[in-house]
């Protein structure tokens, strides 16, 4: 017990010796990468679930990587804020960013977005959460198929509530309506907990959000849960059918996470940190805390940074008509 | 008696000699930081995060939630001390807190403050022990349409907060409510009032304004008179309580206790909404209401024992629901999360040591920080004989760098060091800074209630009468404004027949 407490108090130490040492400019810069502490930023607030990747990421890439990798949270104006802060970093790899699709939308939502998807090195995916479609308590549809003709001919009494612009939960609510060809009331929330709260209160009917929310809340029978957004069914609700076995064709979004370094930073650098979060996502560790939150590392063959420059130029247009319908901007 | 095995299995979970230290090492965290102006339990829980993945989950949860009301207790410090409230909810302290420091009372100021908050903080642990679910229940019930209504209530109960002129309180609300308005509309993402300035897109960031306003404004003006210089006027009298100031107390800490434990179950800013309704409540119940913003113990007690019950029964919708009811909980939300358990309604059943560990923790908590507490009010008013000239350039330090850590942002700091002058004009004009920031938390929660019902009820108002809590909480605040408008018109006549 004691061991355990003094190995904390260590890691504190050792943690401020590090965030000392990174505020040396240029210390060392002509040693091997990395030669000083990593930070990754998270445009988001900490203990979210991109928060949460990112942590379990970074652990395990300190191991590999034998320097501190060290997330810094850096929310505001739906991710664009902490994103903004890394493309104009310098390109030397010690400053990260671990973006999820957002990074993809950004460029629609905002009209007046301070970068753009370019100013970016990809270094690799790292993991797609799946979202679910889930309903109030009691709620009268029984299948993922009743809910859609339910929505269809009732879209004047159907509420959908998500986390804010720009949100995972709002560009899931704008794919479904846009698939399911009706609009339906949309209640915007200031995150996924309030939005929460009244979807398990009944003051609002549907929502659409990362298992990482909503597992707790299904398992707990606190919701009623129609299908999973993935291609595939989730292991851990087999019993969910996917959009597409209720009836909606091609039917996906995921949540995915993705690994950013600033235009300029050298291939070695980024092979490099490409190899590492390959480690983390083989690390029993990942794996386990993943299964956890209803999701899985990206298969290898999605690993590589070609691949995620592909993926995000493909999911850039493939939301570009989807949002530019709806006619909803951030800014 | 399922209730006793639950509590037993949870204190010797938190009796362990690991938890216990955990315990020890949250709450007196928490105190520090609550001390420390603007450092708040966010930015250090979310800094202390890496730290609790190498931990069992009961610990790191037992010590997450101590420095959340470790803070709460230390928040009240600064508050009292030096007009600088830490924490939203100890904006009210400051206003009766600081009056008794400068009038020698700062220790009675800081035991009430502390004996306040271990009694509401053990009640709001039982009710929490032995409600929970039902608890959470209720805080379901409340829809957009009951959390507008109680925000009107709220609002009119704001105007209480100003011991002057009724005129300038409702200017202040007003200057509040406006620059609340400020930022991101969050139903249609269009910015307002941002004036292209891209860090305004979330609004101006509370703690900023807040430290500018009380603590910022304050420095100047007391730099401005060399007599007033020091800290306090009068000699420092007792460090303990009167018997006579123990009985003032006793009522207020009750009442206090009461109010904070329920609003703190509501999610949204219920833990803070609590010190300024309980403010309000001990101002209206008190038979010389006048001695309120002149160093009034009631005034003291009330809101500390409001927000402290409030910040433990916060913890209800994230242990029974998974829910967060604010960004704190979001925080331990995650770190739970990482830890492999995912926080919702099985935590109860599938976890019952992390579930009773914890609350069985709280208690415990509690009573260390009461330990902690006493014996340092002394040396928090010996603080007090610092010279000022010593004193002022460390706060403001201080004040910087607790500002710089919510957002890790420089233009929080410049947007201080702007409240802090306007802070100072406000009290050249005897315009007083706490209902301004009512006004600042409550407005855009006005609004977003409002919109957030309209939609659901398809731009129906009727929702709001024919929902029973609502249509209750309305009906509150018709008769609160009356109460508080009759007064302050007599009193307008009765000046206007004088002249």
């Amino acid at each position: 017990m004691i061991a355990r407490t003094t190995r904390a108090a260590c890691a504190a130490v050792l943690g401020l010796a590090a965030a000392a040492f990174a505020l040396a400019p240029g210390a060392a810069r002509a040693q091997a990468y990395p030669a000083r502490p990593i930070t990754v930023v998270v445009p988001f607030a900490a203990g979210g679930p991109t928060d949460t990747v990112a942590r379990l990421v970074a652990e395990s890439m300190t191991k590999t990587l034998g320097q501190q990798v060290i997330v810094e949270n850096v929310g505001g104006a739906g991710g664009t804020r902490g994103a903004g802060q890394v493309a104009k970093a310098a390109p030397d790899g010690y400053t990260l960013l671990l973006h999820h699709i957002g990074q993809a939308t950004a460029p629609s939502l905002y009209r007046k977005l301070p970068y753009k998807v370019t100013d970016f090195e990809t270094a690799g995916l790292i993991t797609a959460v799946p979202m679910t479609l889930i309903a109030k308590p009691g709620y009268e549809p029984k299948t993922i198929a009743d809910v859609i003709a339910y929505v269809k001919a009732n879209k004047d009494k159907v509420t959908y509530g998500n986390a804010g612009v720009g949100s995972a939960s709002h560009l899931c609510g704008m794919l479904f309506m846009s698939a399911v060809g009706t609009q339906l009331t949309t209640v915007p929330y200031q995150g996924t907990g309030p939005a929460m709260n009244d979807l398990v209160g009944g003051q609002i009917d549907l929502m659409c959000d990362q298992t990482t929310n909503t597992t707790g809340q299904i398992k707990g029978g606190k919701v009623k849960a129609y299908a999973v957004t993935t291609k595939d069914r989730v292991k851990s609700l087999a019993d969910l059918p996917t959009m597409e076995e209720g009836g909606l064709k091609g039917f996906e979004v995921a949540v995915w996470h993705g690994l950013y370094a600033p235009k300029g930073t050298s291939p070695e650098i980024v092979a490099k940190l490409n190899a590492a979060l390959g480690v983390a996502l083989e690390d029993p560790k990942v794996v386990a805390r993943f299964a956890d939150l209803g999701t899985e590392p990206e298969p290898k063959d999605r690993r590589s940074p070609e691949f995620h420059k592909t993926y995000l130029t493909a999911e850039v247009a493939k939301w570009k008509p989807v949002i530019e319908a709806a006619g909803v901007y951030a800014d | 008696m399922e209730l006793l095995d639950n509590l037993a299995l949870g204190f010797s979970v938190a009796l362990s000699l690991q938890n216990i230290l955990y315990c020890f090492v949250g709450v007196l965290l928490g105190t520090l930081i609550g001390v420390l102006p603007g450092l708040g339990p966010i930015a250090t829980i979310a800094m202390l995060l890496p730290i609790t993945f190498g931990l069992p989950p009961v610990s790191a949860l037992i010590m997450l939630a101590g420095i959340y009301y470790g803070a709460q207790y230390g928040g009240s410090t600064t508050a009292i001390l030096i007009n600088l409230p830490g924490e939203s909810s100890s904006v009210v302290t400051a206003i009766d807190g600081h009056q008794m420091a400068r009038q020698g009372r700062a220790g009675a100021a800081l035991a009430t403050a502390a004996l306040g908050s271990f009694f509401a903080g053990t009640v709001a642990t039982f009710l929490l022990a032995l409600f929970a679910p039902p608890l959470a229940d209720l805080a379901l019930k409340f829809g957009p349409p009951e959390y507008f209504a109680l925000m009107v209530l709220g609002l009119v109960a704001s105007v209480t907060l100003a011991s002057g002129s009724v005129v300038k309180a409702l200017a202040m609300i007003v200057l509040g409510l406006l620059l609340g308005l400020s930022g991101q509309d969050i139903y249609t993402g269009v910015p307002r009032l941002t004036f292209e300035v891209d860090e305004l897109a979330d609004g101006f960031d509370f703690v900023a304004l807040a430290m500018g306003m009380f603590g910022i404004g304050e420095i100047i003006r007391n730099l401005e008179d060399e007599s007033q210089r020091s800290l306090v006027a009068a000699k420092v009298k007792s460090l303990m309580l009167t018997k006579d100031e123990f009985k003032q107390i006793i009522a207020p800490v009750l009442r206090g206790t009461i109010l904070g434990s329920f609003l703190g179950i509501l999610p949204g800013g219920g833990a803070m909404l609590s010190s300024f309704a309980a403010y309000s409540i001990e101002k209206k119940v008190s038979r010389t209401p006048m001695r309120f913003g002149r160093g009034a113990i009631e005034g003291v007690a009330g809101p500390e024992s409001a927000n402290n019950a409030g910040a433990q029964t916060s913890f209800i919708p994230m242990l029974t629901l998974g829910i967060p009811s604010n960004p704190v909980m979001a925080l331990m939300i995650g770190a739970l999360i990482i830890q492999g358990i995912t926080p919702g309604p099985n935590v109860v059943t599938d976890k019952p040591d992390l579930f009773w560990g914890v609350i069985a923790s709280m208690w415990i908590g509690n009573f260390m920080l009461v330990l902690l507490n006493l014996p340092l009010i002394g040396l928090w008013v010996r603080l007090l004989t610092v010279p000022y000239h010593v004193m002022y350039p460390a706060i403001i330090a201080f004040c910087c760098i607790g500002v710089y850590s919510v957002n890790n942002n420089t233009f929080d700091v410049y947007t201080m060091a702007l409240f802090g002058v306007l802070g100072y004009a406000l009290v050249k004009l005897d315009c007083e800074p706490a209902p301004l920031l009512l006004g600042f938390v409550i407005g855009p929660m006005l609004e977003e209630y409002l919109r957030r019902a309209m939609l659901i009820s398809r731009g129906d108002p009727m929702v709001f009468i024919t929902r029973p809590i609502s249509a209750t909480l309305l009906l509150l605040a018709a008769v609160a404004l009356v109460m508080v408008l009759l007064p302050a018109v007599r009193k307008t006549r009765e000046e206007a027949f004088k002249e």
